[in-house]
């Protein structure tokens, strides 16, 4: 990355007209620009190519056996994903559920006047900060307090409401319910930024027309103001749902790891991202065929869901111009 | 900018140069099994200590993760409780030396309000809890074997590997030969498809086992003796072969290693030793090597390093949960390591 | 006579409304103040964790001594900060020449080119790609050419990660650059490689910079990429005389995860500690962006 540029001691050199060296300067400059640009492009294609090269065989050999098989026996060469693909997706969902509740709720209470300023700030940094916190420390942090404090509560759910289907099996420890709720804790900073984004940018004098009809506060933000926000919010927890699919860490210390497909919240699950952390360093060469396979299966589900909110957020900014 | 660019490119350049010219020093990276995970990693980080230009590092992955690093040649040896299988020897040129380095006992680990010690549990109840058929404590077959202990109406957690372990294949191989609806369903092997209900969890490793019946009420999983000691949680007593309840110590595990005798191949399986005194689930845990290193230097530090571990490492093989090796396969396995040049 | 009393009783009706309507609004504001304040609940329970349970074991032997083996009391996790700075280092001194170029290209050179749109938007969906997908490459590429486990792997790795953040807050901070001064520097004669070296890139600097700390925050708490291509190390990456970067390496993140899982207490403590040690720094790392400009992702 040695680029031959010389600064020139002087600052006011600037004004004198460009020497053909400068010129030279100026193509090499750009043409390394166009690289970098270009470097960024070839990663996703590589990233796409690498994956799906060694992801090949696998397809060819399994075919749609490993997209929808429920058992994952090496012994007997079955791979099946589908317990994977339903436990990322309903641990993400929950997770969406929890987070943009509060995140949305947040997102009101943090834009529209219930506190001062400088209260907000503190709020709105609280939740900043939980995006700062590393994966792995929700993890130990889920181990050691989510599960023992949840434990008492479920098992009540479990003996007295153990008819509904999500609360039909009791907790033993890592499971479902665990792991959705860090996973919303690390999502929730995600879909509070991006709506209040989506909040504070509604011209005031929409709010202002609202409250000169005689609305309350309330009935402003809930009857124009989230409305008017509406697309980016669901941007918000479109991203939230992208980014709750693809975390790793903290769910292979929380989900776990059970091959099952349940929808009790206190069972144990798995989810992709887990099965590719806890697998890959041990897969021989016939499991790494399929793991690439799940690892393309992610690739795959969360680019359509970060493309749909991405697009949600462009026509979002288009809709408020 | 741009200084700060070259100052990085300079330091990458440099730390590469440097890792490759003045790299005297000899480094031996392994991976493998969690079963013998402590006592190896003591043994290299004495023998690190202890011996000028060599460091050993060794990371515990699980044995299937190991033989996989192996076969990769990721590493420079590996660990494995299930030794290797002979199409996997087959796929590496250079040949391979397998060494039992130390042995073992497979403890039930379990965690029951109020800790109870010394649950008793007999050979088709403890094999029936890991094929998904008893599902409670108070199961009246449990209760009649201990009639003192109060158990429980609450339902067995059972813990198992998440990962491909030697573990695993030492303890269903054990009860594959005890209980034939066990070898029928499930099998043996690094990795077995164990019933899918919610009260099989998983969890990576030896730790991650004691780790998740340590906090989890109403468990039971398989692990290495040493793990349970050190962290202190109760382990059950088993009925062996001849019917007799067995505590796993060093004692009765040597009892179980003098029911086999040691084959050439240096592996030696002991799926239901026979013995009055013999603990029922004890194996042997290898280290892998390749015959042919291509590395003088290398081979000779490998050649030291399994010195040390056979004469210093199996003293302190006792007080960490270990059996030590019979003196008859330290001599078969010192014989043995001429062969990795 | 009804004409009288109609009015008469819609006027308490309306009344009752308006006090419907308040009601709801004292309820839907203490419930806004709730979920404010249930929100702010796990940062302030995870904190109290580090603090009470990491600041206990929190000594200076951590910073200086290798990992416990197995069953050894005491011990810390000097090498594993030493692997983490290092692998942080290898991966920005990939990701932030690249990134702030490729930015060069997106802010200035071609920003509405095919090119440029194409590549904002795989930085975008960069941004979204699941960590452990970073890691697979990185294991493909480089732990399978090379043979070997080491910290240029894990730092492609979390190069791959960093490179999109970078990337976009350094085209938002150039953007920001007030085009008058530009044109002033193109009036007067001036290339464009100039323009941007002596104008763009000094101005936005400072926002700049804020987006490659971000990025190196991130990198530094990521795990799930180093799992399988720096893996770990019980040892020193300087060691006997050399940096051995073409070895196994520890880092922070990969020994909260090991030690998290493992039944002894010294090495819960020790995780505790470390988790405290990481979050600081990347706590550290972000609060310094914040005071260098304000972020936008």
């Amino acid at each position: 990355m040695n680029t031959p540029f010389d600064i020139p001691e002087n600052p006011d050199s600037a004004c004198r007209p460009p020497s053909a060296k400068d010129f030279l300067v100026d193509r090499i400059f750009r043409a390394l620009a166009r690289i970098g640009v270009a470097l960024i492009l070839a990663l996703v294609f590589a990233l796409i190519f690498e994956v799906g090269r060694k992801a090949l065989p696998g397809m060819e050999k399994h075919g749609f056996d490993v997209l929808f098989g429920t058992v994952w026996d090496v012994n007997q060469g079955k791979y099946g994903i589908l317990p994977a693909i339903w436990g990322t997706l309903y641990s993400a969902f929950i997770a969406l559920l929890i987070a943009g509740f509060f995140g949305v709720s947040m997102a009101i209470f943090l834009t529209q006047d219930f506190l001062p300023a400088k209260l907000a700030a503190v709020f709105r940094t609280i939740v900043e900060l939980l995006a700062a916190i590393p994966s792995v420390v929700y993890g130990l942090w889920g181990i050691y307090v989510v599960i023992p404090a949840i434990r008492p509560l479920t098992a009540w759910l479990n003996s007295e409401l153990g008819w509904i289907p999500f609360f039909g099996t009791s907790l033993s420890g890592p499971g479902l319910l665990p792991a959705a709720l860090v996973l919303a804790i690390m999502i929730l900073p995600t879909v509070a930024a991006v709506s209040q984004d989506a909040l504070t940018s509604v011209p005031m004098k929409t709010k202002q027309a609202a409250y000169g009809l005689g609305t309350t506060h309330w009935e402003a933000i809930l009857k124009v103001m989230v409305p008017s926000a509406a697309t980016g919010i669901f941007g918000s927890l479109v991203l939230g749902l992208g980014r709750a699919l693809g975390e790793t860490m903290a769910l292979a210390m929380l989900v776990g790891n059970a091959n099952t497909i349940t929808v009790s919240l206190f069972a144990p699950a798995n989810t992709l991202a887990a099965l590719l952390a806890l697998n890959f360093p041990e897969a021989g060469p016939t499991e790494v065929e399929v793991l690439m396979y799940a690892a393309l299966v992610l690739m795959f589900i969360t680019l359509l869901v970060n493309v749909l909110g991405s697009l949600l957020m462009l026509y979002a900014q288009r809709g408020n111009k | 900018m741009k200084r700060l660019m070259k100052s990085a490119a300079l330091a990458v350049s440099v730390s590469l140069f440097a890792s490759s010219a003045f790299a005297e020093s000899v480094r031996l990276t392994g991976s493998g099994a969690s079963f013998p995970a402590p006592i190896y990693l003591t043994w290299f980080k004495d023998f690190s200590k202890n011996t000028a230009g060599v460091t050993v590092d060794y990371q515990s992955k699980g044995s299937g993760a190991g033989v996989q690093d192996f076969l990769n040649k990721t590493v420079d040896f590996a660990a494995s409780d299930s030794a290797m299988k002979d199409e996997e020897i087959a796929k590496v040129a250079e040949g391979v030396q397998l060494l039992p380095m130390t042995a073992g006992e497979i403890v039930l680990a379990y965690n029951l309000p109020g800790n109870p010690k010394g649950l008793k549990l007999p050979r088709d109840v403890y094999s029936d809890i890991f094929l998904g058929k008893i599902t409670q404590w108070n199961d009246p077959k449990i209760a009649a074997a201990n009639p003192d202990l109060k158990l429980p109406a609450t339902p067995i957690t059972v813990v198992v590997r998440a990962d491909s372990s030697g573990t695993t294949a030492v303890f269903t191989k054990h009860l594959s030969a005890i209980n034939p609806a066990f070898k029928e369903a499930l099998g043996e092997g690094n990795t077995v498809n164990w019933p899918a209900t919610d009260k099989f969890i998983k969890s990576p490793k030896n730790d991650g086992i004691t780790a998740t019946v340590r906090q989890t009420p109403g468990a039971i999983g398989y692990i290495e003796y040493g793990f349970a000691k050190l962290a202190k949680v109760d382990f059950a007593v088993l009925q062996n072969k001849a019917g007799q309840y067995v505590v796993p110590n060093a004692e009765s595990g040597a009892e179980a290693l003098a029911a086999v005798k040691m084959p050439e191949n240096l592996v030696a399986w002991l799926p239901d030793p026979d013995g009055a005194k013999s603990y029922p689930i004890t194996s042997y845990t290898w280290m892998i090597f390749r015959k042919d290193n291509g590395n003088p230097a290398k081979a000779k530090a490998m050649r030291d390093m399994i010195e040390y571990s056979l004469t210093e490492g199996q003293k302190i093989a006792d007080s960490m949960g270990y059996i030590p090796l019979p003196p008859s396969v330290v001599e078969q396995v010192r014989k043995a390591s001429a062969n990795i040049q | 006579m009804t004409d009288l009393s109609q009015p008469a009783t819609a006027l308490p009706s309306l009344q009752r409304r308006f006090e419907g309507r308040a009601l709801r609004s004292i309820i839907l504001t203490s419930l806004a103040w709730f979920t404010a304040i249930v929100a702010s609940v796990p940062l302030l329970s995870v904190l109290y964790m580090l603090i009470t349970k990491g600041g206990a074991r929190l000594n200076l032997e951590v910073f200086t001594e290798l990992p416990p083996t197995g069953f050894e009391m005491g011990g810390g996790f000097g090498n594993a900060m030493a692997g983490t700075f290092v692998m942080v280092g290898i991966a920005a001194a990939i990701a932030v020449p690249v990134g702030i170029l490729a930015a060069v290209f997106l802010a200035e050179l071609g920003p509405d080119s095919k090119l440029a749109n194409a590549s904002r938007f795989a930085a975008k969906m960069l941004t979204g790609l699941p960590s452990i997908l970073a890691g697979v490459f990185a294991y493909a590429l480089v732990v399978m050419t090379t043979g070997t486990y080491s910290a240029p792997a894990g730092g492609v790795a979390l190069a791959v990660l960093m490179l999109p953040i970078v990337v976009l807050t350094a085209e938002e901070a150039m953007k920001m650059v007030p085009k008058i001064m530009k044109d002033a520097a193109y009036g007067m004669g001036c290339t464009r490689a100039q323009v941007i070296m002596k104008i763009v890139l000094p101005t936005g600097l400072p926002a700049i910079l804020t987006g490659v700390m971000l990025a190196v925050a991130r990198a530094a708490g990521e795990t799930a990429p180093l799992l399988f291509t720096a893996l770990f190390s019980n040892y020193w990456i300087y060691h006997d005389g050399s940096l051995a970067v073409m070895n196994p390496t520890a880092s922070l993140a990969v020994l909260i995860y090991n030690f998290s899982g493992m039944p002894f207490d010294n090495q819960l403590e020790l995780a505790w500690a470390a988790s405290l040690v990481l979050v600081m720094i990347v706590l550290l790392v972000n609060i310094v962006s914040r005071i260098f400009g304000k972020p936008k992702y």
